[in-house]
């Protein structure tokens, strides 16, 4: 490599960052930065006829941490659908072993990421006092830059602090913990209800109260976007909300959606959304009992779509075996009450909880039909694509590697009918949802929007993922597809999104024709929160240690420098 | 002047306590006292400072004897020894940090090994269990903080555990569970009258290997049927009594140990335990947990976990895809049929907790131990490398029982020229790469750490 200087040639680029839909022009790199041109001797990258794209942005994605590896001790099974085997190839070249469906190892998870040409993944709850594990795990992920999102909406400190109505204690704890975890921002899973759930019990309702700290999921909504936007943070308040999964949820959903009314984002990264609703598709139906069961997912986007500062991410169900993880430890008791398989449970002190089921989205299953039309109705039904994103809340509703899968269904009408076609309660399904009369079929424009500049901008990293500009990062997907004479079959638009022609991360290519040929160096993202120390919560802090409160002594807390090496820290300075 | 370092973890049992305060000497070589600890974790940190510590690799030589050796030709020759083996067995690992156990990952897969750790002969009935069954536990703090009845189900934390009681189930004063022991209803469920059993409210006497028959006892009462007279030589009003207590606990907490895991039944008592706790969250909140033995045997079950998919009995030696299947891939049963053609101990002690006949069997192929101090496994090696203490001159995350993270610090200084675990592994890697003429695979972790390469013993 010259100079470390490449050229991606002739290709059909698509970046929504720079309105390019298709035209055929270079992308230039150099040091791992797009550049506007490079020398002659730069090494060159033949994409012609191929579409280019950045590489993909993950908004909501468990690939790291004690809940995915519980999932992954739990359940050898999931091994016996790995697939791909390490080839004689990747042996020789010392490439590491890979294994797991559902919940892949960790090299299996970057090289999988690594090969549909994804760069940037954030791994979506984390949760603190267990945070060295998942920075562990982040570590041995090859390829990815990854960074975690820390729980806080059944958090103790949290709770005490929004309950007296203190938004700037619970912002200079925020800031604290995100330090000590090298977190990423503020994640919510049903705020009160899981821990509700570390006395047996949960709030489904946003209006129930928390046992013992007096104060309702939606005061700890509300306190968490005000805290957010009282420190500027990249990221929003990133929402799992209460009651998942159940019939008749999404007029809750949209209660919760309205917390967010009147609250204008503050910050410097180009962010303009104050919540983050994830896996939308879990949170979106209709009905009283499974026996009735329906898609609302036009009802929830009717409200997305005219609500600005509201950006989503689908959760779609690809109709697999899958493993289901969350830090709604309630909800995974619920669910294993319904299929009776392994139940896992992780409750952390002072801090959060999660479950963990494995699931089977049976195709023959009516109820598992429904969710997957509810899924792509979402994205079918949403205006701005910008603040919609493809996601599977991998592992929940299906497994990362099937993104490409997703696409296809969006991108075409006939896939979406063909799946429907196969089902054995079709007409039941078509009934309960909207997908059969949808003809609207997504572009490669709207694709990249949803899997590269909407996320991006959604996580304030808008200058460095997602886009194709001078001066991004060098993260570039090459796909085997012809903009100008899209394929006929769908099957090939899965085929070329689940493995790239080529990918260059960091500047260095890591994928060539869907095999990988490098490790890459990745990248642990973390916010460094600036601002004056709080004495309060230095108190509260501390005295939740040295009484014991805590099991773990406060000095080894904090995530060690050494366990997040290659860091990308962002600065956020708070003024006092 | 000496130094006092607090929060320090201590590298004894699976509390992994990290309130320790060991006082060092200025030169931080020396331990001089060591405070909060037990008697056995004391007692761990102070043999760090005997002098008889190995410094220097071993070989056994053809008359028997052991010569010390330069690392680099220990390097070396592990290093040939694991390539030229068709399978080698790469065992132990209850004792060091997960830096060591993420660095072995690499050569086992390089040399196509069996990796497996204490577990196999401890609580891999319990793995077994959690595969068919889940695992529905929690952290230690929550136990602690809420638990007001507490179950020891065969296991003496007073002995094997000694500050667990303390620390975390029976006497703290917990956030919610101020009155301390005042507020705890404790069952003890054991056919030995333990010290354990002396401390707890109920002592559920039961006839030894029956512990399946009672815990299906519970279960049936629990689920409101009627159970015979006796079962497991606990009357029926005693059973039932005791499942009433767990039933109106606000928060019931079941410990169980190897007393489940190693009596008749195994796996299956586990099972029963586990679809207990489950039972009992449909009327109260219950978790369970395993005492798992040493301060960092959690780790291993982590660390191959993320990296193979499998906590324990892992073969490699296929190359394309890791595979386990307790019985067929476990160390004893591996040794006992002579399947493994080497043999490597890591931070434990095989030649003293393996049946004879497998040791036997491992001992007709190249033995190699590492460990910091002399053990039966080091005796009869035919190569063994010292290495630094995890937690006491060696820092690293070990994972407490309940699977929480814990980063342990070094106290003192390590013996000059002794690497730590990961550096040995990581030096053995590069050797097997230069061997085999390929480049070795580094990920992030590794891109940006420079070892301080301590000065080789002359």
């Amino acid at each position: 490599m010259a100079d470390g200087e490449l050229i991606v040639k002739g290709g059909y680029v698509v970046d929504p960052t720079r309105k390019i839909d298709g035209e055929v022009a270079d992308i230039a790199m150099k040091d791992g930065k797009i550049v506007d041109k490079v020398s002659s001797s730069a090494k060159v990258i033949d994409a012609k006829g191929k579409v280019v794209m950045a590489g993909g942005v993950d908004v909501h994605s468990h690939v790291a941490g004690p809940k995915v590896n519980a999932g992954r001790l739990m359940r050898p099974e999931d091994k016996l659908l790995s697939g791909t085997c390490r080839s004689g190839m990747a042996q020789k070249n010392g490439y590491r072993m890979e294994s797991g469906f559902s919940i892949p190892s960790v090299f299996r998870t970057g090289y999988e990421y690594g090969r549909m040409g994804y760069s940037f993944v954030m791994e979506a709850a984390m949760p603190p006092l267990l945070a060295p594990h998942t920075h562990e795990e982040i570590h041995d992920t090859p390829i990815i830059d990854e960074a975690a999102l820390p729980v806080f909406g059944n958090n103790w400190f949290v709770m005490e602090y929004l309950q007296k109505g203190e938004v700037e204690n619970t912002a200079a704890y925020i800031a604290w913990l995100l330090k000590v975890t090298k977190g990423y921002g503020i994640k919510v899973v049903n705020p009160g209800g899981t821990a509700a759930w570390a006395w047996g019990l949960n709030c489904l309702n946003l209006n129930d109260n928390v046992p013992y700290f007096e104060i309702t999921p939606a005061e700890i909504i509300r306190g968490l976007i005000e805290a957010n936007e009282y420190l500027g943070l990249p990221h929003s308040m990133h929402l799992h909300q209460n009651d998942l999964g159940n019939p008749g949820n999404y007029k809750g959903t949209i209660d919760a959606l309205k917390i967010a009314e009147g609250i204008k984002a503050k910050n410097k990264f180009g962010r303009e959304q104050v919540m983050h609703s994830t896996h939308l598709q879990f949170h979106a139906y209709g009905g009283t009992t499974w026996a009735d069961f329906n898609s609302k997912a036009k009802e929830v986007m009717d409200y997305v779509n005219k609500q600005k500062n509201i950006t989503i991410d689908l959760g779609c169900v690809t109709l697999d075996e899958t493993t289901t993880m969350t830090a709604d430890g309630p909800f995974e008791h619920h669910l294993h009450g319904l299929n009776h398989l392994k139940w896992t449970n992780v409750d952390v002190e002072l801090e959060t909880a999660a479950g963990i089921v494995p699931f089977v989205y049976d195709p023959q299953s009516k109820v598992c039909d429904i969710q997957w039309a509810v899924g792509l109705e979402l994205a079918l039904f949403a205006k701005d694509m910008n603040r919609t994103f493809i996601t599977t809340d991998h592992p929940n509703a299906g497994p990362f590697t099937r993104y490409p899968r997703v696409i296809k269904w969006l991108m075409s009408k006939k896939a979406r009918e063909a799946t429907l076609g196969s089902f054995k309660h079709k007409d039941k399904v078509i009934e309960a949802t909207n997908i059969h009369g949808i003809d609207r079929e997504l572009s490669l424009f709207e694709i990249a929007q949803m899997t590269r500049s909407g996320p991006a901008q959604c996580l304030g990293l808008k200058n460095v993922y997602g886009g194709l500009a001078p001066g991004m990062s060098a993260e570039v997907a090459v796909y085997d597809l012809n903009y100008k004479n899209m394929p006929s079959d769908p099957e090939k638009i899965e085929a070329a999104f689940q493995r790239a022609a080529c990918f260059i991360k960091s500047g260095e290519i890591v994928v060539k024709d869907g095999e990988v040929v490098s490790n890459g160096h990745k990248k642990t993202v973390w916010v460094n929160v600036k601002m004056p120390e709080n004495p309060q919560v230095t108190r509260d802090v501390t005295q939740a240690f040295t009484k014991g409160t805590y099991t773990m002594n406060l000095i080894n807390y904090p995530v060690r420098e050494y366990l997040a090496p290659h860091p990308y820290v962002i600065d956020v300075d708070v003024e006092a | 002047m000496p130094k006092l370092i607090k929060g320090v973890g201590c590298p004894y049992c699976g509390s992994s306590c990290d309130d320790i305060e060991v006082l060092v000497s200025d030169d931080e070589t020396k331990i001089l006292e060591v405070h909060n600890a037990c008697i056995i974790g004391t007692n761990l940190f102070h043999h760090a400072n005997d002098a008889t510590r190995p410094k220097l690799p071993r070989m056994r030589q053809p008359d028997g004897s052991m010569k010390e050796i330069p690392y680099d030709e220990a390097i070396d020759w592990m290093a040939k020894t694991m390539l030229k083996a068709k399978k080698p067995l790469i065992y132990g690992f209850g004792s060091t940090n997960c830096e060591g156990m993420s660095a072995v990952g690499r050569i086992a897969e390089k040399s196509g090994a069996v990796l497996d750790n204490c577990a196999t002969i401890c609580h891999g009935p319990s793995f077994l269990a959690i595969f068919d069954n889940g695992y529905p536990s929690c952290t230690l703090g929550e136990a602690k903080n809420r638990a007001d009845v507490v179950v020891f189900w065969g296991c003496n934390p007073m002995h094997a555990h000694p500050r667990h009681t303390s620390r975390y189930s029976i006497f703290p004063r917990g956030y919610f569970t101020q009155k301390g022991q005042m507020q705890r209803t404790v069952l003890c469920i054991d056919p030995r009258e333990t010290d354990t059993a002396k401390l707890a409210d109920h002592h559920l006497m039961l006839d030894q290997g029956h512990d399946y028959e009672l815990f299906d006892a519970f279960r049936t009462v629990l689920r409101g049927f009627e159970i015979p007279e006796t079962v497991a030589g606990i009357p029926r009003e005693k059973i039932k009594e005791s499942v009433e207590i767990m039933k109106k606990a606000k928060f019931c907490m079941i410990f169980f140990g190897m007393g489940c895991t190693h009596t008749d039944g195994r796996n299956h008592n586990i099972d029963h335990a586990i679809s207990l706790t489950r039972d009992l969250n449909n009327h109260t909140k219950c978790s369970i947990m395993a005492m798992r033995g040493h301060y960092n045997i959690a780790g291993p079950g982590q660390v191959w976990s993320w990296q193979f998919g499998f906590p324990y009995c892992i073969d490699l030696s296929k190359g394309s895809h890791a595979h386990m299947n307790p019985g067929e891939t476990s160390s004893v049963d591996l040794a006992m049929r002579d399947e493994v053609d080497c043999f490597v101990n890591v931070g434990t002690d095989a030649g003293a907790h393996f049946p004879i006949q497998a040791v036997q069997h491992l001992k007709k192929h190249p033995f190699i131990t590492i460990d910091p101090n002399f053990c039966m496994a080091s005796e009869i090696a035919d190569l063994h490398i010292p290495v630094r203490i995890a937690g006491v001159d060696e820092p690293g995350v070990v994972y407490r029982m309940d699977n929480v993270p814990i980063q342990f610090r070094a106290v003192i200084k390590g013996l000059p020229g002794v690497p730590s675990d990961e550096e040995l592994f990581d030096r053995v890697y590069e050797r097997m790469c230069e061997l085999t003429n390929t480049q070795p695979i580094w990920l992030a972790a590794k891109e940006h750490r420079k070892y301080p390469h301590n000065p080789v013993v002359s």
